[in-house]
């Protein structure tokens, strides 16, 4: 009996070494950013902040406040509108399959596996021929084009698992095809709103190659101003991790209190669940 | 009544196209027509003199571009980041899968407090890698950070550069490129035509055969004929600058793939479970001869969306080294700066359109087979 407590309590130590070594990051960002520039040296890079200093958030949110606008304005939009597309289309290859309506689903598929760069040229060439490079509008709408496959991908597998004999009930009840949608598919698809809405807005929040080659400065994301911020040598580092700080708090916020929601995302990453 | 219901029918099927169809259409030009423009674009030499002009100049060039990235002196420091992202892949994958499954399997017998485990394990991946490699820079600057964690216990300070080391190991020479890449394919033809002749599969075994005899062929006989890939010897190899990035890169997703795996081995009956323990298994024994392998398609699924990230490494890389420190280069900056800073449009498509053949090598057999499951399942 004792030696299984004392091989329990090894374990559980283990667990605890190892969980306190995949939380060191947000450790040294927050005991950093807490610092006066003053008192960050690397030989004491480990240590409590003598006096806690919250000027270094002041400062980070003075020079990240519009990226962070920008930000809000992008994901929240263009979350919004794939996930109505999401549904919708979801509906289509779940519920109304036609002939050829596999493979159409596949082809959509492909688009989220692609690596961005093999479309960046005639984006930003398109975006320019529109006078939309450089703007916000034309980053919301690449977030839109390329999130169709994986709002897609998400709402049909929500919906395979809603039986098709509500649908049938629903159809003896005489209603149509956008009556099913709106009155019976819709208000069952809160739970596939939430994912699709927290995966969408983490995912967008954290993109950063489009921020960088398709924005101006004055529309750029949150990611291309902490980038920026943390790029130039001259700043003192407890602006840059107060600035990181600020950027992961959002998704960390949507990570911790939703994080079922958040796994159900990712897992349907991997195209089956 | 039953033409009624086809009328029905037809009409919702019109729906249906009409409803996904905006959804094709763009999918079809920015998807599908990008990649062709990005294809065409690669072929031509726009941005040699006439970058950003509103009609700028293209000619039609070939392959030319492609000659360049793997044979052109300038276009060394292409080579060394294909090199990289080789490294990179491999070390991610095998990082995240052993250590991800290594996590499942510490959660997987009922832990107290498992969903904080859970929570701490993958939080990394709900960041961007802008966040964690700002953080990382600082966590890996050459005299704090890591480096002042063998004080802790009493040892010297680690000296290791991490981002800014320009130190290369497994040096070898691009000459041999081909003969490196073909050694491990010609191994496996060798154990599978052993296997297919042991079963009596006489067949395959034959097909085994001839693609083993034309890369022995390679190797030991047309290597040493023909021309070489480059006139001059040029030394590639493992970057150890790219450690720190590795590190944090398998920090980010070794929960990702936990997370896989916890819902892989929750997935397995509890009966195999206890018909092994009968059976007198011990739970090693368990997880190596039973469950692990029951789970392999849920491996499949991780290297395929990991050796994806990997292709994507280029935003970590960007926050931890910069887009112009060479020693931990990746083709998707070097893509970048040759397009966006250099306005070298052709170039810098033939660099994508190489980065889009490798990951089509993966994901394309992976779309068939899960699109094949789809239409039998």
């Amino acid at each position: 009996m004792r030696d299984i407590n004392v091989k329990k309590s090894f374990f559980y130590g283990f667990l605890i070494v190892l969980a306190l070594a995949y939380l060191v990051p947000v450790y040294m960002a927050i005991v950093t950013s807490l610092k006066n520039p003053a008192e960050i040296s690397l030989p004491t890079a480990w240590a409590f902040p003598e006096h806690i200093n919250f000027g270094g958030f002041a400062q980070a949110f003075s020079l990240l406040k519009t990226d962070v606008f920008n930000s809000l304005i992008l994901a929240f939009s263009a979350t919004i509108i794939s996930a109505f597309i999401g549904s919708i289309n979801g509906y289509v290859f779940s519920k109304n399959r036609f002939k050829g309506s596999e493979i159409i689903f596949t082809l959509l598929l492909f688009g989220m596996f692609i690596p961005y760069q093999i479309i960046l040229i005639p984006l930003f060439q398109l975006l320019n021929f529109f006078g939309l490079y450089g703007s916000l509008t034309g980053l919301i709408l690449a977030h839109i084009v390329y999130g169709i496959p994986i709002v897609t991908l998400i709402f049909r597998n929500f919906y395979d698992q809603i039986s098709n004999s509500i649908m049938e009930s629903g159809r003896l009840d005489g209603a149509g095809y956008f009556g099913l949608y709106f009155g019976l598919i819709l208000p069952l698809s809160i739970p596939g709103f939430v994912v699709v809405g927290i995966w969408q807005f983490t995912q967008i929040w954290n993109e950063f190659l489009w921020g960088i080659t398709l924005t101006r400065t004055e529309s750029n994301p949150i990611t291309v101003g902490l980038a920026q911020l943390a790029g130039g040598q001259a700043v003192s580092w407890n602006i840059p991790m107060a600035g990181a700080l600020m950027a992961a708090v959002p998704v960390l916020i949507i990570y911790i209190f939703l994080g079922k929601y958040f796994i159900k995302g990712l897992l349907s990453g991997s195209v089956k669940e | 009544m039953a033409t009624t219901i086809s009328r029905i029918h037809r009409r919702d099927i019109i729906k249906s196209v009409l409803i996904v169809l905006p959804s094709i259409i763009l999918i079809g030009i920015f998807v599908y027509g990008f990649i062709g423009n990005t294809i065409y674009t690669s072929l031509t030499d726009w941005g040699e003199s006439a970058g950003l002009a509103l009609h700028p100049v293209k000619h039609f060039v070939g392959l030319n571009n492609y000659k360049k990235l793997f044979t052109d002196i300038i276009q060394n420091r292409f080579r060394q980041d294909l090199v990289n992202m080789v490294f990179y892949s491999i070390f991610l994958l095998t990082g995240t899968l052993s250590l991800g499954l290594f996590l499942a399997v510490l959660l997987d017998r009922s832990v107290k407090y498992e969903g904080f485990f859970r929570t701490v394990f993958l939080y990394p991946m709900s960041l961007s890698f802008i966040v964690t490699g700002t953080i990382w820079r600082w966590l890996l600057a050459p005299s704090g950070g890591v480096n002042l964690i063998p004080e802790i216990f009493g040892l010297p300070r680690g000296k290791f550069l991490w981002i800014s080391n320009r130190q290369t190991i497994l040096i070898f020479n691009w000459q041999n490129v081909l003969t490196i890449l073909l050694v491990p394919f010609t191994l496996l033809m060798i154990y599978l035509l052993i296997k297919n002749f042991i079963k009596a599969d006489i067949k395959k075994g034959i097909i085994y055969s001839i693609a083993a005899f034309f890369f022995l062929l390679y190797i030991f006989v047309l290597r040493n004929i023909l021309p070489p890939v480059l006139p001059y010897k040029e030394p590639h190899g493992f970057k150890l600058a790219t450690i720190g990035i590795i590190i944090a890169a398998v920090w980010q997703y070794s929960g990702y793939t936990m997370a896989l795996y916890l819902a892989g081995l929750r997935g397995l009956p509890a009966s195999i479970r206890e018909a092994s323990k009968i059976d007198g298994a011990t739970e090693f024994q368990y997880y190596l001869k039973i469950a692990i392998p029951n789970i392999r398609p849920i491996t499949l699924s991780a290297v395929i969306i990991l050796s994806h990230i990997s292709l994507k490494l280029f935003d970590l890389i960007y926050a931890m080294a910069g887009a112009d420190n060479i020693n931990t280069g990746h083709p998707s900056i070097n893509m970048y700066l040759t397009t966006f800073r250099a306005n070298q449009f052709a170039m810098g498509a033939a660099m994508a359109v190489v980065l889009f053949i490798i990951a089509a090598l993966f994901i394309i057999p992976y779309m068939v087979h899960s699109h094949k499951e789809r239409k039998s399942g």
